[in-house]
């Protein structure tokens, strides 16, 4: 064995002791501006990551939908909470337009005062105002494999606690992709459509978890597959990362994102 | 006395019961977020939010008592030389409010409060988050590793998990460290090492929510301890990973803010809490439950529950007996050949009338042999409520199933059966179930013995059991408790 090769083994052996892939440390940053998470669409098409996590979409302006806890999130809720129809085309084979704008009436609480510490808890819901907005369609590609809604609210928005944010975003395939499954982590609760279906629901106080909720095997068809999601969460980092993973739980890459 | 006041009594007298039951800490563990048990002259103490603590002094039976000053969330305890390096968060963790925190740390030469060293240090500030970056910096928890050096890790649901090197000669951050994010959607870390590998912990689930908290304790790792932490599965923790290491039980619900006690090796603890006891009025209590260790993860094991058991030897499986005649059972050799259209019926085990009027009256000797479910092979084992504990569980008699013959520990480390269990210390049994799942069962004295806590139940031969030193690497120091 040449002293290359044997260098080469000693190290090969080092990594398998190690047992786990290199990552660099990942030093802390306490910067929240939006484009350390999410930037502006710039081009046609987009691939997803790596690991295969979508990261193109196109995400509403969050609708104030105030809730004191997560705790309440049960599926009968959130089946409910996503039923309304709060624009045109909802769910619909047609995305919203980037920079459109939608009109809502919303349940209202005021900014929650930051400085102020954690607000008195109580069971009781208070008696929340009501207001029409003018929520903005964005699209938008993330920096990371999650979503961060939270930083997409804090940065574009006063409401950040107590809100439904909705993504779209189109997949597109060369060709048919069948048993595939949608493979989603949300924080808090989420619902997800695949061209007009319901693929996963996600429901009770989440945290974002990677890989948390499959859906069955589903076929990724050629041409345009239309996803639709919606996160509803009380208090807490709103965020999702969706994929779709084939058989052998491997990421599905072959395909191109795109937000019209 | 009333209907109405019978069914109050009966309703107070299975409360308190319950409160004796052998799967919860008993006296007043009433705690949120404890610190990582320490002990200190004897006594163990842990501090939770809000200031002060629990103080027991046999780690079985918890009294309010331990002092923090400072107030705040969540702190840990480590013990470096002879001081006490005490970490808590004075602000923060408002997961609809503020999220400004600040990690502080605190010296004391002893943890006991009527001791005349008791005197904390100023508070130092090791890390802070400001308002609201992705970090809330509360929840501190320690790791002194190997080589020495101090590490902590801090943050909540808001944001990320950080790790920062502090000094162990000063408790502040070390000279040009700098945060590490570490984890996701975590609240109450801690990290510990083993075997080469540092491992980190977090709760994850709903805190704060009473019997409905869905906190549960998770866990990756990694070689280093700047990460990544990875799951069973390979999922960084950075993703929201993790593998569960103790979620609820059927009347304990939200356990969270782990902490470990090694006792000896082979013999470890996790200590943290349930939000919620139904026991105990609901109430947030502290938990200590052994760590069993398998195929390199940590997981949360059980507290011996009364009951009937078969003890089996880890040296060849043999049941632990007691030095009878063999009575042969009914049912008796009927030869290999039946009729294929003949009745089924069922044959009874040898019961207990059967055999012990042949037994002797006074003591028993015990051996083991190999288990065929006969009454001199069958044990039960049960809390004594009135003797206090250990750390993590009850004093236990040992009696064969259906009489009161318990099981002795007798002068020269030896074993014995005592006709009646009369609550004497050597018929009192310490059982702490082990890093691989096993059991080293324990006497509270030994005749003549110093220092019983050295001994243990042993299999000095095959059939012979007998009081000796506890080694876990030693299969002979171990037992299997099955409930039958």
């Amino acid at each position: 064995m040449s002293l290359l090769s044997k260098t080469l083994s000693v190290a090969l052996g080092l990594v398998l002791l190690q047992g786990v892939p290199g990552r660099a440390q990942v030093y802390a940053d306490s910067s929240t501006q939006l484009d350390k998470y999410l930037v502006p669409v710039t081009t046609p098409s987009a691939a997803p990551d790596a690991e295969g996590f979508l990261g193109r979409w196109l995400l509403l302006e969050p609708i104030s939908k105030p809730n004191r806890s997560n705790t309440v999130f049960t599926d009968s809720y959130i089946r409910e909470a996503f039923a309304k129809e709060y624009f045109k085309g909802q769910l619909g084979d047609v995305l919203p337009k980037d920079g459109a704008k939608v009109k809502v009436t919303v349940e209202y609480q005021p900014p929650v005062n930051l400085q102020g510490g954690r607000p008195a808890f109580s069971m009781e819901a208070p008696a929340y105002e009501k207001k029409t907005v003018r929520l903005q369609w964005h699209a938008m590609d993330s920096k990371r494999f999650n979503v961060k809604l939270f930083r997409f609210a804090t940065n574009l928005t006063e409401d950040r606690y107590g809100v439904i944010f909705w993504a779209a975003t189109v997949v597109n395939c060369e060709e048919d992709i069948p048993n595939v499954r949608m493979a989603v982590g949300s924080n808090s609760a989420s619902m997800w459509w695949l061209n007009g279906e319901e693929a996963v629901i996600l429901s009770g106080d989440r945290r974002m978890v990677a890989d948390d909720v499959m859906s069955r095997r589903l076929t990724l068809k050629k041409g345009r597959n239309v996803i639709w999601g919606a996160v509803i969460n009380g208090p807490g980092m709103s965020d999702f990362c969706v994929r779709f993973v084939d058989e052998a739980g491997k990421p599905v890459k072959n395909i191109t994102l795109t937000t019209k | 006395m009333t209907k109405d006041m019978k069914t109050k009594l009966f309703l107070v007298g299975a409360i308190a019961l319950f409160c004796m039951s052998a799967a919860a800490q008993v006296g007043h563990p009433y705690i949120h977020d404890p610190s990582t048990i320490q002990e200190c002259d004897g006594k163990y103490y842990t501090f939770g939010t809000g200031g002060g603590g629990l103080i027991s002094a046999d780690g079985w039976v918890w009294e309010s008592g331990a002092v923090r000053p400072g107030g705040g969330a969540a702190p840990d305890a480590i013990k470096i030389g002879d001081r006490y390096l005490v970490g808590y968060s004075a602000t923060g963790g408002g997961l609809g409010g503020g999220h400004a925190g600040r990690i502080l740390t605190m010296w004391n030469k002893t943890l006991d409060p009527n001791s005349p060293d008791f005197a904390y240090t100023d508070p130092i500030e090791v890390a802070h988050s400001e308002v609201d970056e992705d970090c809330d910096a509360i929840d501190i928890g320690f790791l002194m590793d190997p080589d020495g050096r101090l590490f902590c890790t801090f943050g909540t649901y808001f944001g990320n998990i950080r790790m920062v090197e502090l000094d162990p000669k000063t408790g502040a951050r070390k000279e040009g460290a700098k945060d590490i994010d570490v984890a996701i959607d975590c609240e109450a870390s801690t990290m510990m090492y083993r075997d080469g590998w540092y491992y980190l912990l977090g709760t994850h689930g709903t805190c704060c929510d009473g019997v409905n908290s869905t906190y549960n304790i998770v866990v990756g790792r990694s070689r280093t301890p700047y990460g990544p932490f990875l799951d069973n599965v390979g999922r960084d923790m950075l993703k929201g990973g993790g593998k569960m290491v103790v979620a609820a039980e059927e009347r304990r619900f939200g356990a969270g803010h782990f902490g470990r006690y090694i006792v000896a090796p082979g013999v470890e603890k996790m200590s943290f809490h349930w939000e919620a006891d139904l026991d105990l009025s609901g109430r947030s209590t502290l938990a200590i439950r052994p760590i069993l260790w398998k195929d390199g993860w940590p997981e949360a094991g059980e507290i011996v529950s009364d009951g009937n058991y078969k003890i089996l030897s880890r040296r060849r499986g043999y049941a632990l007996e007691l030095t009878v005649d063999f009575v042969r059972a009914q049912g008796g050799m009927r030869g290999f050949f039946g009729q294929q259209d003949e009745t089924v019926v069922v044959i009874e085990n040898q019961r207990l009338e059967e055999v012990i009027g042949g037994w002797p009256a006074g003591e028993i000797p015990v051996r083991c042999s190999d288990y065929m479910a006969r009454p001199h092979q069958k044990w039960t084992i049960e809390a004594v409520p009135e003797a206090g504990g250990y750390l993590g569980g009850p004093w236990y008699k040992i009696v064969i199933e259906g009489t009161g013959r318990a099981l002795t520990a007798v002068e020269g480390h030896e074993l014995t059966t005592a006709p009646a269990f009369t609550g004497a210390d050597e018929q009192l049994w310490r059982i702490d179930q082990l890093i691989d799942g096993t059991f080293r069962i324990v006497p509270k004295a030994i005749p003549g013995c110093h220092h019983p806590e050295r001994f243990c139940l042993y299999s000095v031969a095959d059939s012979t059991p007998t009081l000796a030193r506890f080694n876990f690497e030693d299969d002979n120091a171990k037992w299997d408790l099955n409930k039958r």
